[in-house]
C-alpha cells in the first residue's frame, strides 16, 4: 500500500509517495532527496551523525519513520547557511578545528544549533559537553567542538544583547 | 527489518482495536522500537502509530493537586517544564540523566515506561534469550553479567529494566492510566512491570491493545520537592544506562523524617521500590547511621545473578549518598551533569 506524505525540507515543501513504511527520515533525505550531508553512522541511534532538526528540535533521523512525520518541518545541514554565508556554528567549527575526518560534523553542527535553541547549556563547557553527548566523534575532536560551540554561543548572546539594547 | 503494515488511527478507541490484533505494536517516537526492529529483535506485523492522536500531550494539574502527564509528552519537554522540574525535581533529574538530548527530544513518557531491557543477549539474536523467545534459555547466566539484576531475578531471566524516569516515579507512587478493550483503567506504576519468574517474555501487566494514555503523580508527591534527588552510576558520565541508580525523596518535619521514598534502578526487571528501607527512616533524624541502616534494608534480599556482586554494595552506597543529598536539600539548579555522583556541584561526602 502506498502512503503519501509531505514535508517541508530546508524551507521547501516536498511531497513523497512511500511504497514501504520502513523508510526512515534519514534514508528519505539521503536516497530520495540526495541530501547526503546528513550521515548514516550507526543507523541505531547511538552516534548522532544523522542529527537533524524536526519542528525545531534535534533528533536522530535514523530512528524516525518518515511516514510518521507527515507535515513536519525539517532542517538539515544543507539548509543552515545563507548562500555563501556560513551559519555561525559552521564558521566556528572551521575556526576551532572542530573536526578531523568530518564524518560526524554535520550531526555535530545540527546538534549544536538545536542545543543553542534549547538554551540549556549557555556558555558552560561542562554543560555543553553534557548536552552534546549524543554526538560521537571518533577522531576525538571534542576539545575543538566545545570551543566552537562556546564561540558560537557567545556570538549569539552578543547579537541577542544588541537586539534587546 | 521485517515488512509491516502501517496504520494511523484517528482516535484512541480506534487505536486500541487496531493494536489488539496479534502481531500489532504501538509506535510512538520509535526510539527503542525501531532500533529493535532493525536488529530483528522485534518483528511486528503491524505498527499502530499513535503520535498523531489528540489529547495525549498535555501536562496538567488536576483539581485535587495530582499532576497528569500525557503519554505523548516528550522526555525533554517534561524535564524542561519549569513548574514540573520545581515540583518533582528528582523526576526531572532522572529524565535528564537518560539517553542523549536527541533521544529525549523524541522519546515519549509512555515509550519510556515500556522500553525494553538493554541486556546484550536479548539484543543478540544469535544468543538464547527467554525474553525474546520463550523457553529458549538464557545465555546471560553464563555470560557477561556484570550489569544484570541483583533483585527479583529468576533462573529464566536476569535482565534489568533500563529506565531512569521510572525510578523516582515509582518512589512517588505514580499511577498509569490505560485505555484498553474494556475501557479506561489505572494501575500503580509499581504493578506495571512484572518480575520474570518463569515467563520473562511477559514484561508488563498490559493486555493486547492496551495503550498507556497518561501517567499521574498523586497530590502527596508534591510534598517531597524540597528534599529529592536522583543519583546514577554509569560506565561513562553521560549517555549511558545505569549500572545502579537510586531516587531518594524525604519529607522532613521538625528535624525528623516524616516520610521517606526510596527506589532503585538498574537492579531488577522493574523499577525497584524499597519500602522496607523507607520504614526504617520514618520518624527518625536524617543521620548517616539511619541512612546506612535504610540502605542495608533496601538490599537485604539482593543476591548476585552472575558476575555482579559489586552492584549490591554499590547500590547500598548509592542509596546512602542519594539520601544524604536529598536531606541536604534539593539544589536550586540542576547539576551540570544531572544525577552524576561525579558532578562538581554535588557537594556530597562519600558514603
Amino acid at each position: 500500500m502506498n502512503h503519501s506524505i509531505s514535508l517541508t525540507v530546508n524551507g521547501a515543501r516536498r511531497d513523497f509517495v512511500l511504497d514501504d513504511p520502513r523508510v526512515t527520515l534519514l534514508d528519505l533525505l539521503r536516497e530520495r532527496l540526495h541530501l547526503t550531508g546528513t550521515k548514516k553512522g550507526c543507523d541505531r541511534g547511538q552516534c548522532g551523525a544523522c542529527t537533524i532538526l524536526v519542528d525545531g528540535k534535534r533528533i536522530n533521523s535514523c530512528l524516525a519513520l518518515a511516514i510518521s512525520h507527515d507535515g513536519a518541518d525539517i532542517l538539515t545541514i544543507e539548509g543552515v547557511a545563507r548562500g555563501d554565508q556560513l551559519h555561525p556554528v559552521q564558521a566556528a567549527f572551521i575556526a576551532h578545528d572542530g573536526f578531523q575526518c568530518g564524518f560526524c560534523t554535520p550531526g555535530q553542527i545540527m546538534s549544536a544549533i538545536g542545543m543553542m535553541q534549547e538554551a540549556q547549556a549557555g556558555n558552560d563547557p561542562e554543560r555543553i559537553r553534557e548536552c552534546m553527548s549524543g554526538n560521537l566523534c571518533r577522531c576525538g575532536a571534542y576539545a575543538g567542538i566545545v570551543d566552537a560551540v562556546l564561540e558560537a554561543q557567545g556570538q549569539m548572546d552578543e547579537s541577542n544583547q544588541r537586539r534587546s539594547a | 527489518m521485517k515488512p509491516f503494515d502501517y496504520v494511523r488511527p484517528a482516535t484512541v478507541s480506534e487505536a486500541v482495536v487496531a493494536a489488539a490484533r496479534p502481531g500489532a505494536a504501538y509506535l510512538a517516537a520509535g526510539t527503542n522500537l525501531l532500533d529493535l526492529m532493525k536488529g530483528n529483535i522485534s518483528r511486528p506485523d503491524r505498527l499502530v502509530d499513535v503520535t498523531h492522536l489528540d489529547g495525549l500531550d498535555a501536562i496538567e494539574t488536576l483539581p485535587d493537586g495530582s499532576l497528569r502527564i500525557g503519554a505523548l509528552v516528550s522526555n525533554a519537554d517534561l524535564a524542561h517544564d519549569p513548574a514540573f522540574a520545581k515540583t518533582y525535581p528528582a523526576v526531572a533529574e532522572a529524565l535528564l540523566s537518560g539517553a542523549s538530548a536527541q533521544l529525549r527530544n523524541a522519546a515519549t513518557v509512555g515509550g519510556n515506561l515500556l522500553q525494553r531491557t538493554r541486556c546484550a543477549y536479548f539484543y543478540d539474536t544469535a544468543s538464547r534469550c527467554n525474553k525474546r523467545e520463550a523457553g529458549s534459555g538464557c545465555d546471560a547466566r553464563e555470560g557477561e553479567s556484570r550489569g544484570h539484576a541483583v533483585l527479583g531475578w529468576s533462573d529464566s531471566c536476569i535482565a534489568t529494566h533500563p529506565s531512569d524516569f521510572c525510578v523516582p516515579l515509582v518512589a512517588l507512587d505514580a499511577v498509569v492510566e490505560i485505555e484498553g478493550r474494556g475501557g479506561r483503567r489505572e494501575i500503580a506504576l509499581d504493578e506495571l512491570h512484572r518480575l520474570p519468574g518463569n515467563s520473562p517474555e511477559r514484561e508488563s501487566a498490559l493486555e493486547p491493545g492496551d495503550l498507556v494514555v497518561a501517567v499521574r503523580l498523586p497530590p502527596a508527591a508534591r510534598g517531597f520537592a524540597a528534599h529529592a534527588r536522583y543519583l546514577k552510576v554509569r560506565d561513562r558520565t553521560s549517555y549511558a544506562f545505569a549500572v545502579v541508580s537510586a531516587a531518594a525523596a524525604l519529607r522532613i518535619e521538625n528535624g525528623k523524617v516524616a516520610e521517606a521514598r526510596i527506589a532503585l534502578g538498574g537492579v531488577a526487571a522493574k523499577p525497584w521500590r524499597a519500602r522496607a528501607a523507607e520504614d526504617v527512616l520514618r520518624g527518625v533524624a536524617p543521620t548517616a547511621d539511619a541512612f546506612q541502616e535504610a540502605a542495608w534494608r533496601a538490599l537485604t534480599d539482593a543476591k548476585p545473578s552472575g558476575d555482579n556482586a559489586f552492584k549490591i554494595e554499590l547500590a547500598r552506597r548509592i542509596v546512602v549518598r542519594a539520601l544524604r543529598l536529598a536531606a541536604a536539600g534539593t539544589p536550586a539548579r540542576l547539576p551540570a551533569l544531572p544525577a552524576s555522583p561525579f558532578a562538581s556541584t554535588s557537594g556530597a561526602i562519600h558514603a
